[in-house]
C-alpha cells in the first residue's frame, strides 16, 4: 500500500517535469526544426507561395547556385568577413581581457564599461552612424582632409574595397568588447596561483600569455570562435543597412541575398532561396564541428 | 618595508603599465567616440554634421519637429516597448519552467532530448524564414505581437542558461517543500522563482536587448507605420534621397536610448547574461 503510494508520487513528479519542458520543447519543435525540413523540401521545389511544384530535376536548385555570379560573391564576402574579422577581433578580445584582468590596473572597471558600451548600441542604429561617419560627407572625410591626408572626399562606401574595410570596422567596434566579456570571465576562474608560480620560474608577460593563459582558455575561444562564426555567416543587418549591398551587390552576404531572393526587392523564389538557405546551414554546422575538434585534440 | 619603498615598488608597477594604459585610453576613445558623436549630431543641423561639427549644437528641438512630423516616433517607441517586453515576459516564463524541467527532473530521456533542443541553434534565422512567415499569415497573425515574439519564446540559449543556473537550486529544498505539501508547480513559483532571481534578470535583460534589436523577422512580419518598430522606423529614414544626418542620428539615437540606459542600469546583469550558459 505503502510502496504504491510511494509510486504514485514519484510518477506524478515524472509527469510534472515533462509538462514544464513541454512548452519549450514544443515551440523549438514547431519554430526551428518543423521550419528547418519545410526549407529543404522547398528547397526541392520551384515557385513560390501557392503554387509551389517539385523541381525538374529535384536538385536544379542546387545547380543554378554555382551559376549564380551575385550567390558567389556573397559567399566570397561572407569568407572574407569571416577570415579578417574573426581572428582580429578574438585576438583583440583577448588581449584587452588579460590587460583588464591585471589586479594593478588602475579604472579597470571605468575601461571595462567603456570598452563593453558598443554592445549597448541597437545594430540597425550603430550599421547607421557608421554609414553616417563614413558617408560622402561624413566626418571621416572631413577629418581627414582636415589634416591633410586626403585632399578630396573618399566614397567609402560607394567603392568595392572600402565599403568592406568599414564592414569590417564597425563589427570589430560592435563586438569586440561582447567577446571580451567572455574572456574575463574565463580569466576569472584561472587561480591566481597559476600566474605567480609563473612569475617565480621568471617566465615573460608574453610567455605566460602564451603558455598559460591561452591553454586555459581554449574552451572559451572554442566557444566565442563558434559564436562569431555563426553570426558571421549569418550577417543581415550590417549588409542591408551600412552598404545596402552595394556597389552593386559586391559587399553583399549571403543572408542579404537569400533574404531579397525570398521575401525583399525583386521576384520571391521561394525555392531557390531555401536552397541557398541549405548552405549557409552547412557551413554553420561544419565549421561548428572543425572548431570543436581544433579545440578538442590541441592537448 | 618603509612607506617610501612601498611608494617606489608601487609607482614602479605603474610605470610598466604605460604602454597598457596608453592602449586601454585609445580602445576606450574609439568605443565610445561614435556613440558620443551620436548624441552631438542629433543636435547639430545636418550641414552641421556634414561639415565636422563634433559639439553639441543648438538645433535638437528643431530635429525632433521635423522627426516627429515626418515619422510616427512615438507610436514606433511605444511598439518596440510593447513586444520587447511581452517577448521578455514570454521567453522568461517558457524557458525558465523548461531548465527547471530539464535540470531538477532530469532522467536519460530528458537529457536526450536537451540534446536534440541544442542543435536548434544552428538552424540559420533565413532558412526558417519562409516557412515561418507561411505559418504565421496562415494563422493570420500577421501585424501582431504575435507574430512578433513566436519564433523567438524557446530559445536553446535561454532553457540552457536557465538549466546551468538551476544547478544551484537546493534539492534538499524540494524535498523540503513537497513534505510541507506544496505542489510541484507551487515549488517553481513560490521556491524556485524567488531564489533564482538574479538570472532572471540577467536573461531579462539579454531577451530585451535582443528583441529590441531585432530587425530581419519583424521587417518581415509587421508591415505598417502603425506597428513598425524603431530599427525598422531609423533603417526607412536612410533610405531616402536627401538623408538628413542631424534628424537620422536623433532617431538612431531614440532606438539606441533603451538599451543604453539597460546597459548602465544593468551592466552587471547583461555581462552575466551573455555568459550565463557558460558556467
Amino acid at each position: 500500500m505503502k510502496k504504491k503510494k510511494g509510486f504514485g508520487l514519484l510518477a506524478k513528479q515524472e509527469a510534472a517535469g515533462w509538462v514544464f519542458l513541454a512548452p519549450a520543447s514544443l515551440l523549438i519543435f514547431v519554430m526551428s526544426f518543423y521550419p528547418m525540413v519545410q526549407a529543404f523540401i522547398n528547397s526541392l521545389k520551384t515557385g513560390s507561395s501557392a503554387n509551389m511544384k517539385w523541381a525538374e530535376p529535384l536538385t536544379k536548385n542546387y545547380l543554378r547556385m554555382f551559376k549564380d555570379k551575385v550567390f558567389m560573391t556573397s559567399m566570397g564576402n561572407t569568407f572574407m568577413y569571416l577570415i579578417i574579422q574573426v581572428p582580429i577581433m578574438l585576438i583583440l578580445a583577448i588581449l584587452l581581457a588579460q590587460l583588464l584582468n591585471n589586479k594593478d590596473l588602475k579604472f579597470r572597471g571605468l575601461f571595462r564599461t567603456l570598452i563593453f558600451l558598443p554592445c549597448a548600441t541597437a545594430l540597425v542604429s550603430y550599421a547607421l552612424i557608421f554609414k553616417t561617419l563614413f558617408s560622402n560627407e561624413g566626418l571621416i572625410n572631413a577629418f581627414l582632409k582636415g589634416i591633410g591626408i586626403i585632399q578630396e572626399n573618399v566614397n567609402w562606401l560607394g567603392q568595392s574595397g572600402t565599403a568592406k574595410a568599414v564592414i569590417i570596422i564597425a563589427l570589430l567596434w560592435r563586438w569586440t568588447g561582447y567577446n571580451m566579456v567572455f574572456f574575463l570571465a574565463g580569466l576569472q576562474n584561472i587561480e591566481y596561483s597559476v600566474y605567480e608560480a609563473a612569475n617565480i620560474d621568471g617566465a615573460s608577460g608574453w610567455k605566460t600569455f602564451w603558455n598559460i593563459t591561452v591553454p586555459l582558455l581554449r574552451p572559451v575561444i572554442v566557444m566565442t570562435g563558434i559564436m562569431s562564426i555563426n553570426g558571421t555567416l549569418q550577417l543581415y543587418d550590417e549588409s542591408v543597412n551600412l552598404t545596402n549591398g552595394g556597389p552593386s551587390n559586391t559587399t553583399i552576404t549571403m543572408s542579404h541575398y537569400i533574404y531579397n531572393n525570398s521575401l525583399g526587392q525583386g521576384v520571391a523564389n521561394f525555392g531557390y532561396a531555401s536552397a541557398l538557405a541549405m548552405i549557409v546551414f552547412v557551413l554553420v554546422a561544419v565549421l561548428a564541428f572543425i572548431n570543436m575538434k581544433v579545440g578538442d585534440t590541441r592537448d | 618595508m618603509t612607506d617610501g619603498s612601498k611608494k617606489h615598488a608601487v609607482s614602479h608597477i605603474q610605470r610598466k603599465l604605460i604602454p597598457a594604459y596608453i592602449f586601454l585610453i585609445i580602445v576606450s576613445f574609439i568605443s565610445v567616440f561614435p556613440l558620443y558623436w551620436m548624441f552631438t549630431a542629433a543636435t547639430n543641423t545636418s550641414l552641421e554634421v556634414a561639415q565636422g561639427k563634433i559639439w553639441f549644437g543648438t538645433y535638437l528641438l528643431e530635429n525632433y519637429k521635423n522627426l516627429t512630423a515626418q515619422q510616427d516616433l512615438w507610436q514606433a517607441m511605444g511598439n518596440s516597448f510593447f513586444y520587447a517586453i511581452v517577448q521578455t515576459v514570454a521567453t522568461l516564463l517558457v524557458c525558465s519552467l523548461a531548465g527547471f524541467g530539464f535540470e531538477l527532473y532530469h532522467d536519460k530521456g530528458k537529457d536526450r532530448l536537451f540534446g536534440i533542443l541544442l542543435l536548434a541553434m544552428m538552424v540559420p534565422q533565413v532558412a526558417t524564414l519562409i516557412p515561418l512567415f507561411t505559418m504565421v499569415s496562415r494563422l493570420k497573425l500577421l501585424n501582431t505581437v504575435w507574430a512578433f515574439i513566436i519564433p523567438g519564446i524557446a530559445t536553446p540559449f535561454m532553457i540552457m542558461m536557465f538549466r546551468q543556473n538551476s544547478r544551484n537550486f537546493p534539492i534538499d529544498t524540494m524535498e523540503a517543500s513537497r513534505i510541507d505539501g506544496l505542489s510541484e508547480i507551487g515549488i517553481f513559483f513560490r521556491m524556485y522563482f524567488p531564489m533564482m532571481k538574479s538570472t532572471y534578470a540577467a536573461a531579462a535583460v539579454i531577451t530585451f536587448m535582443n528583441s529590441w534589436n531585432a530587425y530581419m523577422w519583424p521587417r518581415t512580419v509587421m508591415k505598417g507605420n502603425s506597428v513598425q518598430t524603431m530599427p525598422m522606423l531609423i533603417a526607412n529614414m536612410s533610405n531616402g534621397y536627401a538623408v538628413d544626418y542631424g534628424m537620422l542620428m536623433l532617431g538612431v539615437l531614440f532606438c539606441s536610448l533603451p538599451t543604453i540606459i539597460v546597459f548602465f542600469v544593468l551592466q552587471k546583469q547583461f555581462a552575466e547574461g551573455i555568459t550565463g550558459s557558460v558556467k
